[in-house]
């Protein structure tokens, strides 16, 4: 094992901004992270043991103690609950003899839930060692755990269990022109830096992710900060349940985003690039190394670029399962190795970015569009849209229709006409924007995809009226609570209550105070949370509260107060350790019942 | 005396501690006693609850008497108030919550060290400790809660003198800083 890890850390160079890069290789060959390794990293990065350690426990793929050789992940999106995940995942435990959670006796095999996996129109999905699993059913859950039972290698395990589709059903400005390999850097140089930088200023073109910061002025703040080293990073942390454009865009469509990041690296004078991948896209990490090496090859990156002077190389980073680092400044903490905790702002990343230098963090589409825009220019793309959103807006569709994909639409576009052309019906709302974004009920699907109505970084996650809305919420809830980095109290706290109370409500303990107590939460959570996380997390249910008031009030009981659990089986080890079940021995569940006996 | 506000208060799974710090309002318990009269507390011994205006209770809920009692509270108070950090959050007592009862109850009754005549008590006169420690809103509704540990008796004085002038109960931050 020394050996094996020394060997690791030199091709890293010795480096302590690549931990995870690290910690990714010896988890996928130990199935841990044997506590000698944690020693040997700590000397050899010069790194204190503990920050080695807060980083495996904050990521949700890294263990301190042994998970199976095999470790399959189910994802948990609500979307994968609407295609029967949870029948699946009780035959697949049954099947492979193992409990959720936990690792076989023979350590051959561990299973778990996990976050969204990006597949939510070709699930359920999973991931066995990293690779993503898609259409599961009970014929490919056989096909596994027979493979698992015989300890067949990865690389024997047939093809069609990993096939991912791209599934896109619309395309438009930006989908339909994929520009030529080095299209943009050559209209870029022609038109000359400056002027290209206008005309992205002029297309109006808006961050992709969802906070539609404008482009254009990202840039230039990162280009005028005074200083000789600059970064530019693609954020491709795509962990919003329900979005997955990204990993479309960049299975078809890398080059152009890659070129994007290049036309970037030109402005603003960097000469390194990250594309930080989330880790459930670990399929695709050959494919984009490949098209890299081909852009050296063909003198699109490394030294003097198209022989214009510019010198830039791009490297891929993988994230680990951890949602926090779409945020920006919690991914650049994990571009450095670090724990993902998002930092105080400002200082911005433009200023104070990866190692402290200005940093423009932009998101995967944002590039594919850039580079459109340097090839076509600004008018090409502000010709479409709206006057405040300009250009066109690449959806995720999932959940109850006849077509879940890719869909890219002018921004403006109705919800209804998206409904519509995606094979919607009886459709009883959409949470559009992810769990942080809104739910919109069936009356308001005259509302707009735009910044100025309903913003989105992609998701949009289709119910039709024979789901259950209190379903979504809880789901969503959990993970938060799940996903909350934990570094300040409101949200780390605050979601772990939500979920205790939302769970209390769903389960039918609630009373009349319940439901004000939570919203009183929701507002504390909302307004008092360092990051976007916390402060978006109790959007599934105020904006389900306010729609659907009644929803909440059927669920409670006509009497003051009952406690969130099963007090009088709260009691049973005690009853039976004592050999009791005298009267004395029990408990009502409520004072009213109390007072009957 | 039937127009003074009546109070009660007990500690449940907790260390009298709160109680402790109450009393620290040292001479202006004498002022507290011209307008407010004791029905169940330590202080009177008196053993149940009648009507009363205000509840404080200390300490959070481990066992079935536990919660017997603080029903008989709930019942009887108008105002019910969590005082001190075992009330709010389950506190010291709820450290035994990571380990399961059955753990605790064999290292305390049979396998600790020093144990003579190993056996888990037995009596319906003994209440059943509950599998887990819990902050007493999760058994009943609460009004009002007095962070600390314990709450000085500054607090006790500031939100009972509210309360008692029929003002909204409110710490300034000098009185609920910790640090």
């Amino acid at each position: 094992m020394r050996q094996f890890i020394r060997g690791i850390a030199e091709n890293n160079h010795y480096q302590a901004t690549h931990l995870l890069q690290i910690l990714r290789q010896i988890q996928s060959r130990y199935h841990y992270i044997p506590e000698p390794a944690i020693e040997q990293l700590s000397e050899l990065l010069s790194i204190p043991r503990p920050q080695i350690i807060s980083v495996i426990e904050f990521y949700s793929f890294f263990h301190l103690i042994p998970r199976g050789q095999y470790e399959l992940l189910i994802s948990d999106s609500i979307t994968d609950h609407m295609l029967g995940k949870k029948s699946l995942l009780d035959y697949l435990a049954n099947k492979l003899g193992v409990a959720v959670g936990e690792v076989r006796e023979d350590g051959v095999v561990s299973l778990d839930n996990t976050s969204c996996t990006g597949m939510c129109d070709q699930g359920p999905a999973g991931l066995v060692n990293g690779y993503a699993l898609t259409r599961l059913d009970h014929s490919t859950i056989d096909k596994i755990a027979a493979l698992i039972n015989q300890q067949k290698p990865l690389d024997e395990w047939p093809n069609e269990l990993f096939q991912v589709d791209d599934n896109i059903y619309k395309s438009g400005l930006l989908l339909d022109q994929q520009i030529e390999q080095g299209a943009a850097l050559k209209s870029a140089f022609k038109r000359g830096l400056k002027e290209t930088l206008k005309e992205i200023d002029y297309s109006g073109l808006r961050g992709r992710g969802g906070a539609g910061f404008k482009t254009a002025i990202k840039w230039q703040f990162c280009s005028e900060e005074q200083q000789s080293v600059r970064y530019v990073v693609c954020n491709a942390d795509e962990g919003e349940p329900g979005t997955f454009k990204d990993r479309v865009l960049l299975n078809s469509y890398a080059d152009q985003v890659f070129e994007g990041m290049t036309v970037c690296a030109a402005i603003i004078g960097a000469k390194q690039g990250f594309l930080y991948l989330r880790g459930e896209y670990l399929h695709l990490q050959d494919k984009l190394q490949s098209i890299l090496d081909q852009r050296r090859q063909n003198g699109l990156l490394g030294n003097n670029i198209l022989g214009a002077g510019l010198d830039f190389d791009i490297e891929i980073c993988l994230g680990a399962g951890a949602y926090i680092c779409g945020e920006e400044s919690a991914l650049i903490e994990s571009l450095e190795g670090k724990a993902g905790i998002p930092r105080n702002r400002p200082p911005y990343p433009v200023t104070q970015g990866y190692l402290g230098k200005p940093t423009v963090v932009n998101n995967v589409e944002t590039f594919l569009a850039a580079a459109g825009i340097a090839v076509n220019g600004g008018d090409w793309f502000a010709n479409i849209g709206t006057e405040k959103s300009k250009g066109t807006k690449i959806l995720s569709i999932s959940g109850d229709c006849a077509h879940p994909g890719i869909y890219e639409y002018p921004f403006g576009t109705t919800i209804q006409t998206i409904l519509n052309d995606c094979g919607a019906d009886d459709v009883l709302g959409v949470q559009v924007g992810g769990p942080s974004g809104t739910f919109i009920s069936n009356q308001e699907f005259d509302r707009k995809l735009a910044f100025e109505d309903l913003a989105t970084g992609g998701s949009f996650i289709i119910f039709n009226s024979s789901r259950n809305i209190l379903d979504m919420v809880h789901n969503f809830t959990h993970f938060f609570a799940h996903e909350s980095c934990g570094f300040c109290t409101p949200c780390r706290v605050g979601t772990s209550l939500l979920q205790k109370q939302i769970d209390k409500i769903v389960e039918g303990h609630g009373s009349a105070g319940d439901v004000v107590a939570l919203e009183e939460l929701c507002q504390l959570v909302k307004n008092y949370s360092h990051c976007g996380l916390g402060q978006t997390a109790a959007n599934p249910i105020l904006t389900t509260l306010e729609r659907y008031p009644d929803l909440y009030q059927d669920r409670l009981k006509e009497i003051s107060y009952e406690p969130g659990f099963d007090l009088d089986g709260a009691l049973e080890t005690a009853r039976r350790m004592a050999n009791r079940d005298d009267a004395g021995a029990h408990l009502a569940q409520t004072q009213m019942e109390s007072e009957h006996e | 005396m039937a127009n003074k506000i009546r109070v009660a208060t007990t500690s449940l799974a907790g260390c009298f501690g709160c109680h402790m710090s109450f009393l620290d309002i040292d001479e202006r318990m004498l002022q507290l006693a011209e307008v407010v009269e004791f029905d169940r507390s330590p202080i009177t011994d008196i053993e149940h609850c009648t009507n009363c205006d205000i509840g404080l209770i200390e300490g959070g809920v481990c066992n079935s008497e536990n919660v017997h009692v603080l029903r008989e509270f709930r019942n009887n108070c108008k105002i019910l108030v969590a005082v001190g950090a075992c009330a709010i959050n389950g506190g010291l007592p709820a450290m035994r919550n990571h380990i399961p009862l059955e753990e605790c109850l064999n290292e305390a009754y049979l396998d600790g060290i020093g144990v003579e005549n190993p056996k888990i008590p037995s009596d319906i006169e003994l209440p059943l400790l509950l599998d887990q420690v819990h902050p007493i809103h999760e058994i009943v509704k609460i009004d009002y809660y007095l962070p600390g540990c314990p709450p000085s008796a500054d607090v006790f004085w500031k939100f009972l003198t509210d309360l008692i002038e029929g003002r909204e109960p409110s710490l300034p931050y000098e009185l609920v800083h910790y640090d």
